[in-house]
């Protein structure tokens, strides 16, 4: 028997819930089915799944029952996350479930195989909750793109979770899953963070394995974790870190001392960098303002707040807008309508493959995704591959350079995650260049590889929504970011008197009504 | 540099395998000129003497021993295919016959 009511079970941090499971005071088949209830109760209003996966997640808790009920060496070796559910962005290959990447070229293929990642998950003994909503092949800010419709914020029904990963944030922010994957290409992982209300993790390009991971920019695309907590993230990316033979851009170093770092963090003497192209104009006031406030708490803990400049960021935005769909036009070369997925056959004329593969490409993706391919085929053809691709990989260089120079200065960077809090569903869709700014301040750390992090910084005083910080480290320089990361969380935490999450309204039960909900609102 | 038209956005969409309608190439060409507009100013940014970056992190050399690893049955392999036969993935002509 479980003292804690269904309500309360699923607002516990992945932490809390382990140390629960260990106790053997709640069993991981009460705590899946709590999520797996929620999802029924709210999905339908925030529409953050595409797949459900049941049956096999009570499947899995149920063993680590009966494992930590048998006691003995192999209880004793379950890995501390055991019985701690999960829910997995829809990019990421898995072996009895469907994988879409939000798209309809890829509508109802299962994969043979599973990512690095999912097999970690799967020793780790953490089940699966199903797959999340996606922009279609991981590009966007909004998740509209998602071919199965969007994702809506949880503290703002008529708003966008960011994107491209607004079905994990979403979940995460919803209470229906403790932790998810996501995967961060210019702030796949961040942004949805900051506008929902939820902590995301880009590590270190190479940190965790990309195997299984749909590739979008290779050069630029990173699994990490979505969580409630900083610490959370922690655990979670020891579980899915490590070389990977299978991914040939895997870094051998261990990345082990992440926990450790979120649970001991302390910012005193370090020195913490603004960078002065991160903030200020083209950011909104609320956003600027919660900012402000940490950089304060930051300092009071005894931190030393220096200014850098990164002048070289003003271009960073244009190189990503060349470099990314360059790699995508290649990536998504790869579906046309042969091995795996859609074919569309052409209404009339002559049946050649190639008009086979045109009508498939037309009819399967969306208009974004085409956007990039050509967009990404233009700049490398020939004529202007110097002009566009070339300078764009130049720039890559400068932004690096710009980098050392500023953790020359720091230990770590400090910027607001997203110049602006949620907008509107709908808002922004008609006008890409507007949509691609939201990424203004994400785009540089994987242009340069280095990690980023983006917690909870408070509600913005005009519109009551979550506001998120980023920190970002050197390359391999991860648990610093937990470091500090978990600082600003207690200081803030303590401010507010919980978890900021504790804020966001309450979903009403979608079986009983429509959805009725205010932002903003408090207890 | 020279913007990008309606005839170049039909080009690539042929090249890239895309069919696309005229209106979608009336769109297409008007949100890209926008674009390429907007990412132009890269070109601007680095002297002859900056280095290109393909790969954020350098590693090199990255080899593993030459066996055989794990690799799919026929059957896997062709899980996902919209057609198939005796093993292989069926395809219409390769070839334009006209």
């Amino acid at each position: 028997m479980t003292e804690l009511n269904n309500s309360e079970l699923i607002r516990l941090s992945a932490a809390q819930l382990a140390v629960k499971l260990a106790a053997r005071e709640v069993t991981s088949v009460e705590v899946t089915q709590a999520y797996l209830d929620r999802i029924a109760d709210v999905d339908g209003q925030v529409n953050a799944f595409l797949h459900v996966n049941a049956e096999e997640a009570l499947a899995v808790a149920a063993e680590v029952d009966a494992i930590r009920a048998a006691g003995g060496a192999e209880a004793e070796e379950l890995h501390e996350l055991a019985g701690v559910p999960i829910a997995v962005k829809d990019l990421i290959v898995t072996i009895g479930q469907p994988t879409t990447a939000g798209s309809k070229i890829l509508e109802g293929w299962h994969s043979p195989y599973d990512a690095t990642v999912i097999k970690k998950l799967r020793a780790a003994k953490m089940p699966i909750l199903g797959k999340t909503n996606l922009d279609e092949f991981a590009m966007g800010s909004s998740t509209e793109h998602s071919a199965y419709g969007p994702t809506r914020n949880p503290w703002d029904l008529d708003r966008i979770p960011g994107g491209s990963g607004g079905g994990s944030a979403a979940a995460v922010a919803a209470f229906e899953a403790p932790l998810a994957l996501g995967t961060d290409t210019g702030g796949s992982i961040r942004q949805p963070g900051a506008v929902t209300g939820t902590v995301g993790m880009k590590p270190t390009y190479g940190a965790v394995s990309r195997y299984g991971a749909i590739a979008m920019a290779s050069s630029l695309d990173q699994i990490g974790p979505v969580s409630r907590t900083v610490l959370d993230s922690a655990l979670l990316q020891e579980v899915i870190g490590g070389h990977d033979p299978f991914d040939s851009t895997s870094l051998t170093d261990p990345f082990d001392t992440l926990v450790a770092a979120a649970k001991t963090g302390n910012v005193k003497g370090m020195k913490i960098g603004i960078v002065k192209e991160l903030h200020g104009e083209g950011y909104q006031a609320g956003v600027e303002n919660r900012f402000n406030e940490s950089l304060e708490l930051l300092k009071e803990a005894g931190a030393e707040i220096v200014e850098v400049s990164c002048p070289n960021f003003k271009y960073a935005l244009g190189a990503y807008y060349l470099i990314m769909p360059s790699e995508v036009s290649s990536n998504l070369a790869k579906f046309d309508g042969v091995r795996y997925g859609l074919r569309v056959l052409p209404k009339d004329g002559p049946m050649t493959i190639e008009r086979v593969m045109g009508a498939t490409r037309a009819a399967g993706f969306g208009d974004e995704v085409k956007r990039r391919i050509i967009l990404g085929t233009y700049a490398l053809s020939a004529g202007y591959y110097d002009a566009y691709y070339g300078s764009a990989q130049k720039v890559r260089t400068l932004i690096q350079r710009d980098f050392d120079a500023a953790f020359a200065q720091a230990d770590v960077l400090i910027s607001p995650t997203a110049p602006t809090t949620a907008f509107r569903l709908g808002e922004k869709l008609d006008d890409p260049l507007a949509m691609y700014l939201n990424d203004v301040a994400t785009i540089p750390a994987n242009m340069a590889g280095i990690p980023g992090l983006s917690l909870p910084g408070g509600l913005a005083d005009e519109d009551g929504l979550p506001v998120g910080i980023q920190l970002l480290a050197p390359a391999r320089e991860d648990a610093r970011l937990y470091r500090v990361g978990a600082v600003l969380e207690s200081l803030l935490e303590e401010k507010w008197g919980g978890p900021l999450l504790a804020q966001a309204p309450e979903l009403k039960n979608a079986a009983l009504g429509t959805a009725s909900n205010s932002a903003g609102g408090s207890n | 540099m020279a913007a990008i038209n309606r005839d170049d956005v039909a080009h690539l969409a042929r090249l890239a395998h895309i069919e696309m309608s005229a209106e979608e190439l009336d769109r297409m060409a008007g949100e890209l000129a926008v674009i390429v507009d907007s990412v132009k100013s890269v070109s601007e940014a680095a002297g002859d003497d900056v280095p290109a970056t393909s790969h954020p992190i350098p590693l090199s050399n990255v080899f593993r021993e030459d066996v055989v690893g794990h690799t799919f049955t026929a059957e896997q392999a062709l899980s996902g295919a919209p057609d198939s036969f005796e093993g292989r993935f069926k395809v219409p002509a390769i070839l334009d016959e006209d």
